[in-house]
């Protein structure tokens, strides 16, 4: 089984990543306002929500019950949904699951599909796989649009084209549609959008969806937006294949009434969103004709013997955390080298890949706490970024290099120095001591390995000759221990 | 009240003005401070890094220290933090009884500096003098980890001559995050080049904290600046008995 998660394996480290996007001013000026909008909403929507702290908690008791009991509520799933005329298959991986797309497509006799909302075909690359199939992809809610058209990325879960402020969209939108008199209002921009997007919506025989939630109980289906175009995508088409994470059942309908209040406060600010679309299977004089469903699990299930990392996947993907996130507010989504941005992309991308990629997401992070704050469904995220910084540092420790790093010898040192009294009096008098080699005035500076990125940027008082422990001893009281 | 202070190996070592202030404060109150000379480290630095194995001994070794302490005083938000996150869970995989109910029990018994004076000793005006205008910075894990509140605010309102201005965004993170300020150090600069920012706006003379680690890393970017705004510890300035006008 070869488990992929976009890009990742060639993505560059985060802090190398980060440092590229930290030079783009406008990306960091569009992700700022973008997200202190977002931000305001979601805090607006939130608040007049009495009992908002025990949706968290159902949420979070539905999830947790659910991944328990996965294997039961996925063959429900598969069972009820076949029942009215839906069609599952079983995708282990990025591969299998492109695969089945592809013979599908090919099966109905098409050249070219409609999608929308399911970053998870970003996931495992889907686009790639049609193109290479000859199927062309096209994308219909606006932003992975935008993102497409630019060959750009993703750099948010729910706003994929947040790094584009409307300037940009209307200098691409003039160049990929060829109308030069097109302005940055938005009306203009969307009403562009829109006529673009209607000749496929008539023309496309075959829709791929994402989905926010597939239901055990009745076999259907939940996709949220706000645009209208997704609810186009799962009516016009003769056929739907609907792509769906396998952590993204729940039991029963009664769920999503925890759900659909929770996810659209967090991830937009919305009470409700604008288009919810529910289905069943498929119906002889509505909607599409052929209705299958891609289960796909691509690395989920090694997260779910570990109590911890299983919370991993409890995620509904409302963005929240990102939005909140100080590190990915400087940094934007890019820098996280994975579809998955931000603090849920910093545990999911590297547990789905058992952490052969995006090692150094676990440690993109200040472990400020703010991402668990907000997370709808209460994933404590900075806690499983501390348990994955266990793993990575096991395994670096399991090898020779790992033993001889010099971050592992300075963490050795240091815990033999804390060990005992006398060695970590010792340790300071030796800093004490030693910092004269760096010592200007009352100040410490170009110190040697990683403490020199502090002084590179940053002022650093110097150690002072009398400790506390010191001042303690020198009282004439002192010294009671 | 007899109150253990475990001051926090890098207060020690690199602040011992925050210790002493607490000492004085406490002490001024009436209250009988003492320091077990045997100290180190709460295993912050090594658990937060992934150096989980390496923390058990310095755990145990706090635990076994402060064990029957009556309170125990810590001038530093993110260690107890450390502790009352941590310590039980760590305690749990040891599989070792006597090491959990002793984290159990004193856990309890834990405080940090301003919950220590605000919430179980219920002191308020600790009789501290400072004439400057000052602006608070609410550490990350004092605010959504000890969830300390108003505790810091209450302290800081009942000093004489003090002018408390409000710092704009204050719960956004400076930037600190322990080891994340080397491993990650463009992006831990960019977060405090918009903390420092802030601070700045206030124009306050003084920015404190919980907690002396964000302090460096402000004090790192105001002093690189050539900003003449002060950072310190809350301790320094609920010792302080400057005189009112």
């Amino acid at each position: 089984m070869s488990v992929r998660v976009g890009k990742t394996d060639k993505a560059a480290a985060f802090p190398v990543a980060a440092k590229t996007a930290l030079k783009n001013d406008q990306l960091r000026a569009n992700v700022r306002r973008a997200t202190d909008t977002i931000r305001g909403k979601r805090a607006l929507r939130v608040e007049e929500m009495p009992d908002w702290q025990k949706l968290r908690d159902a949420a979070s008791a539905i999830k947790a019950h659910t991944l328990r009991h996965l294997d039961e509520y996925l063959v429900e799933f598969e069972k009820n949904c076949e029942l009215v005329g839906g069609k599952v298959h079983w995708a282990r991986d990025a591969d299998e699951a492109n695969a089945i797309a592809v013979k599908l497509i090919k099966e109905y006799g098409g050249t070219e599909v409609i999608k929308v909302k399911t970053m998870t075909s970003d996931e495992v690359q889907m686009n790639v796989a049609l193109e290479a199939a000859g199927i062309t992809p096209i994308e219909t809610d606006l932003a992975d649009m935008i993102v497409q058209m630019g060959h750009d990325e993703p750099s948010h879960i729910v706003v994929p084209a947040l790094h584009k402020n409307r300037f940009e969209v209307r200098d691409l939108f003039r160049e990929t549609m060829q109308k030069p008199e097109l302005t940055e209002q938005p009306e203009e921009l969307t009403g562009a959008a829109r006529a673009y997007l209607r000749e496929r919506f008539l023309k496309v025989k075959i829709g791929v969806s994402g989905a926010n939630f597939a239901i055990a109980e009745t076999g259907g289906v939940c996709v949220v937006e706000s645009e209208g175009n997704g609810r186009m995508c799962l009516t016009m088409p003769d056929v739907l294949i609907t792509l769906v994470g396998v952590e993204k059942v729940i039991p029963r309908f009664e769920d999503l009434e925890v759900f659909l209040q929770l996810l659209p406060r967090s991830a937009t600010g919305e009470r409700m969103n604008p288009y919810n679309s529910l289905w069943c299977g498929v119906h002889p004089s509505d909607g599409p004709k052929a209705f299958h469903v891609i289960l796909l699990d691509n690395g989920r299930t090694n997260l779910l013997h570990d109590e911890m990392e299983r919370e991993t996947l409890e995620c509904i993907r409302c963005g929240a955390c990102l939005n909140a996130c100080p590190v990915y507010r400087e940094t934007g989504g890019h820098a996280y080298g994975s579809i998955y941005s931000g603090p849920i992309g910093a545990i999911l991308s590297p547990q789905l890949q058992s952490l052969e990629h995006s090692r150094s997401l676990p440690y993109a992070s200040t472990l400020c706490g703010a991402c668990y704050e907000v997370c709808p469904v209460k994933i404590n995220i900075p806690e499983i970024l501390i348990h994955l910084r266990g793993r990575v540092v096991r395994e670096e420790q399991a090898t020779l290099g790992g033993k001889l790093a010099v971050e592992n010898l300075a963490m050795q040192g240091a815990a033999i120095a804390f060990k005992s009294q006398r060695r970590y009096e010792a340790a300071q008098r030796l800093a004490q001591a030693g910092q004269a080699l760096f010592r200007e005035g009352d100040q410490l500076e170009n110190l040697p390995g990683m403490a020199g990125g502090w002084t590179k940027y940053r002022d650093l008082r110097a150690i002072p000759k009398q400790s506390f422990r010191d001042w303690w001893k020198s009282r004439s009281n002192g010294g009671n221990a | 009240m007899h109150i253990a202070l475990f001051v926090a190996c890098y207060n020690d070592t690199l602040f011992p003005e925050t210790g002493i202030a607490v000492t004085r404060v406490l002490e001024r109150l009436g209250h009988t401070v003492t320091f077990p000379l045997a100290q180190t480290c709460c295993g912050q630095m090594h658990y937060n890094t992934g150096y989980h194995r390496e923390a058990v001994p310095l755990v145990r070794r706090f635990v076994e220290m402060f064990r029957d302490a009556e309170a125990v005083c810590v001038p530093s938000a993110s260690c107890v933090a450390m502790m009352r996150e941590h310590y039980e869970m760590m305690a749990e995989a040891e599989n070792d009884a006597a090491f959990l109910a002793d984290v159990r029990s004193l856990l309890p018994r834990v405080f940090e500096f301003s919950e220590l004076l605000a919430n179980r000793l219920q002191t308020e005006d600790v009789g501290a003098t400072f004439e400057h205008s000052v602006t608070y910075h609410p550490s990350c894990h004092s605010l959504r980890m000890l969830h300390v509140g108003d505790a810091p605010t209450r302290l800081l309102r009942r000093v004489r001559g003090l002018s408390l201005l409000e710092l704009p965004k204050k719960e956004q993170c400076c930037g600190f995050g322990g080891t994340f300020a080397v491993k990650n150090v463009d992006v831990s600069v960019a977060m405090l080049t918009e903390k420092q920012g802030c601070v700045v706006e206030t124009g306050a003379e003084v920015v404190t904290a919980l907690d002396n680690s964000c302090l460096m890393q402000i004090y790192g970017g105001l002093h690189r600046s050539g900003s003449a705004v002060r950072t310190m510890h809350i301790a320094e300035i609920l010792a302080s008995e400057g005189v009112a006008r």
